[in-house]
């Protein structure tokens, strides 16, 4: 089970989400090397020439303070790879070992699953919402905002698969070969955790962007002067009318970027799943 | 006559299971005797086969010895040391000696590791060696021993068929050199073809090896030739006890007698096999002996008391009312 063979069976035959994982390259190698694509400075201000058009030497137009659309976006891809790799890091971490732990360690569970209960009664964005106000605006704190809350869906989800698990004959070999509890849970439970928590990677990543641009548009996510793509909708939501490009291309951006992730998310499920079917029936 | 002390002392062991959700005021739970008060040894070198019918309580028996489920009462004593009430902490370094083999090979062995992962693992929790190489010339010589190429060592669990995977599971056992080895429905879940292969090799390990077995199986006809002594188990209690011979040729106990009936024969003109009946249910078991309702001579005494266990030899150990009519008097 090699990388490369791995890789070829996700995109083999499937053309779309070929095209979204080319499209998240791109991304990353935007974010990685934004000061190399990026023609300006995504901070400097030209009081001149404020909401022009696109045009050769803008591609994308400059917003009100006459700032280069094009950079800013650039840039601002930086700002999607690290909330949406941080989100799903914090996310998978938290979530995940809440969940294993809380279905190996039933007294335990009753505690913490309950805490995770309460906190998914609450829609997403509200509780985004919520917690962003009690914290300053930053890319760290919109990252534990984000990742808390789907960390909760992890912990269910992983709650659940772990109940089952630790009930397989294999954990009860394992415990009659004498195996102790962190390594029933790391060494023989989580290894066939790796398919969900991709899917779940995926899914985060994704989700973790459309509430990233929500906050930044309520003005509670990052710092304004942060160019990233949620950013830039809030501020210059007000030009609408005169100057729709200032809106387009960051919501463009948004959209390619999250159907792209969706996309990829997707076929890595496919391209796990029958495999793991054939562990139990190809025999 | 002074026998040495046996390897293995069960007392009256208990495990019983709360079923039911218990609905809004808790009153749906009820309690499921899967073993209700059961008593046997097992001497060094000795197969105990324990038979009985699905859902008896059988595999109940081999996973609270060892640890598996909790036990609700009684004792085992395992070398002297009661076992039972050990903490965890104590009970695993005698895992090493005490081993269990699953009835399911396709489940009872990790999907995500490979066979030299899955064998190394006992090795190095009860530190039989040192290091990746010792591991794998121990490993190597497991796998020659219960028939397999050591090259699949480097191999995931799913490239091997049921037969292969259940060697895999007894290398994973005989490994570690253990006492009393627990084997429960080894053979059930493989083909008939593979299973008198597997049943061979066990019985040849067991027998070079000395190591003591609790051999667990509905078939009587399975336990026929790896057994020394049998007992026979229904709905949580043992009802009859004896030398294989006393079992296979002298049954006493009536449900004892339809379990040998109904071993299929290849003779023709004795296809005649006796209806089994419906098992009673364990979380209402019958009054009196448990066996009343599908018992062919079954007494008043039999609706209402529970049977005492009747010494037919020193060896041979029978619960029936009515063994005393049966034999003529009683021994
Ligand atoms: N963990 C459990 N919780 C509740 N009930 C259980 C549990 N394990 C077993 N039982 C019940 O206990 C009884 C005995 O089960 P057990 O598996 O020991 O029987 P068995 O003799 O091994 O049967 P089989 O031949 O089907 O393997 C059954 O009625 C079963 O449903
Ligand atoms: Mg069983």
């Amino acid at each position: 089970m090699n990388f490369i063979s791995t890789i070829q069976n996700v995109f083999r035959g499937r053309t779309l989400a070929t095209i979204g994982m080319i499209w998240l390259c791109v991304i990353l190698v935007a974010a990685l090397a934004a000061p190399i694509f990026a023609p300006f400075d995504p901070l400097d201000i030209d009081p001149i020439g404020r909401l022009q058009e696109p045009s050769w030497a803008h591609f994308f137009g400059t917003d009100h303070f006459g700032r280069d659309t094009f950079s800013r976006s650039i840039y601002g891809a930086r700002m999607t790879v690290v909330i949406g790799l941080g989100s799903v890091v914090f996310a998978l971490i938290i979530g995940g070992l809440i969940g294993m732990l809380s279905a190996y360690f039933t007294r335990l569970g009753h505690v913490l699953m309950r805490i995770v209960d309460v906190l998914m009664a609450f829609p997403a964005l509200l509780l985004a919402l919520v917690l962003m106000t009690l914290l300053e605006r930053s890319v760290t704190n919109t990252i534990i905002v984000i990742g808390i809350v789907y960390a909760t869906t992890t912990a269910r989800i992983l709650f659940g698969m772990t109940l089952k698990l630790k009930g397989e004959v294999f954990v009860d070999a394992a415990k009659c070969s004498g195996a102790g509890h962190s390594s029933i849970l790391f060494r023989h439970i989580l290894p066939n955790l790796i398919s969900p928590l991709l899917v779940q990677a995926s899914f985060i990543f994704a989700f973790a962007q459309l509430q990233a641009a929500a906050l930044d548009f309520l003005g509670l996510g990052l710092p304004p002067e942060i160019p990233s793509w949620g950013n830039m909708l809030s501020e210059e939501r007000i030009y609408v009318t005169r100057a729709p490009w200032l809106l387009l291309f960051p919501g463009i951006l948004i959209i390619i970027s999250v159907f792209s992730i969706n996309l990829v998310g997707d076929a890595m499920r496919d391209s796990i799943d029958p495999r793991f079917k054939d562990d139990i029936a190809g025999v | 006559m002074t026998q040495p002390a046996p390897l293995l002392q069960v007392n009256d062991l208990k495990t019983y299971f709360t079923i039911g959700t218990g609905g809004p005021f808790g009153s749906g739970k009820q309690t499921l005797k899967a073993v209700d008060g059961i008593s046997f040894e097992i001497h060094a070198g000795e197969v105990l086969s324990l038979v009985g019918e699905s859902g008896c309580g059988k595999t109940t028996v081999g996973r609270t010895l060892t640890q598996l489920e909790p036990a609700t009462d009684g004792e085992a004593y395992f070398n002297g040391t009661e076992i039972l009430s050990l903490p965890n902490s104590q009970f695993r370094p005698l895992r090493r000696e005490i081993q269990m083999i699953f009835q399911d090979p396709f489940a009872s062995l990790n999907p995500r590791l490979t066979i030299e992962q899955t064998l190394a693992e006992p090795l190095h929790i009860h530190k039989l060696a040192k290091n990746r190489k010792e591991a794998r010339v121990l490993i190597s010589e497991t796998l020659q021993l219960v028939g397999l190429d050591p090259k699949v060592m480097d191999r995931y669990p799913h490239e091997f068929s049921g037969g292969q995977r259940q060697r895999i599971g007894i290398a994973r056992v005989m490994i570690l050199k253990p006492k009393l080895v627990i084997a429960d429905e080894m053979v059930s879940a493989l083909d008939v073809s593979i299973q008198a292969q597997v049943l061979n090799l066990i019985k040849d390990l067991q027998r070079d090896s000395g190591v003591s077995m609790l051999f667990i199986s509905h078939d009587l006809g399975v336990v026929r030739h790896i057994s020394d002594r049998v007992a026979v188990m229904y709905l949580g209690k043992i009802v009859e006890i004896g030398n294989r011979l006393e079992i296979f040729e002298n049954p006493s106990h009536p449900y004892t007698k339809l379990l040998l009936s109904s071993i299929p024969r290849i003779k023709p003109g004795r296809t005649k096999v006796e209806d089994l009946g419906e098992p009673a249910s364990a979380t209402s078991p019958p009054t009196g002996c448990a066996f009343h309702p599908r018992c062919a001579i079954a007494t008043e005494i039999c609706r209402s008391a529970q049977p005492e266990m009747n010494e037919l030899s020193e060896t041979h150990v029978s619960a029936c009312h009515n063994i005393s009519q049966l034999l003529g008097g009683h021994a």
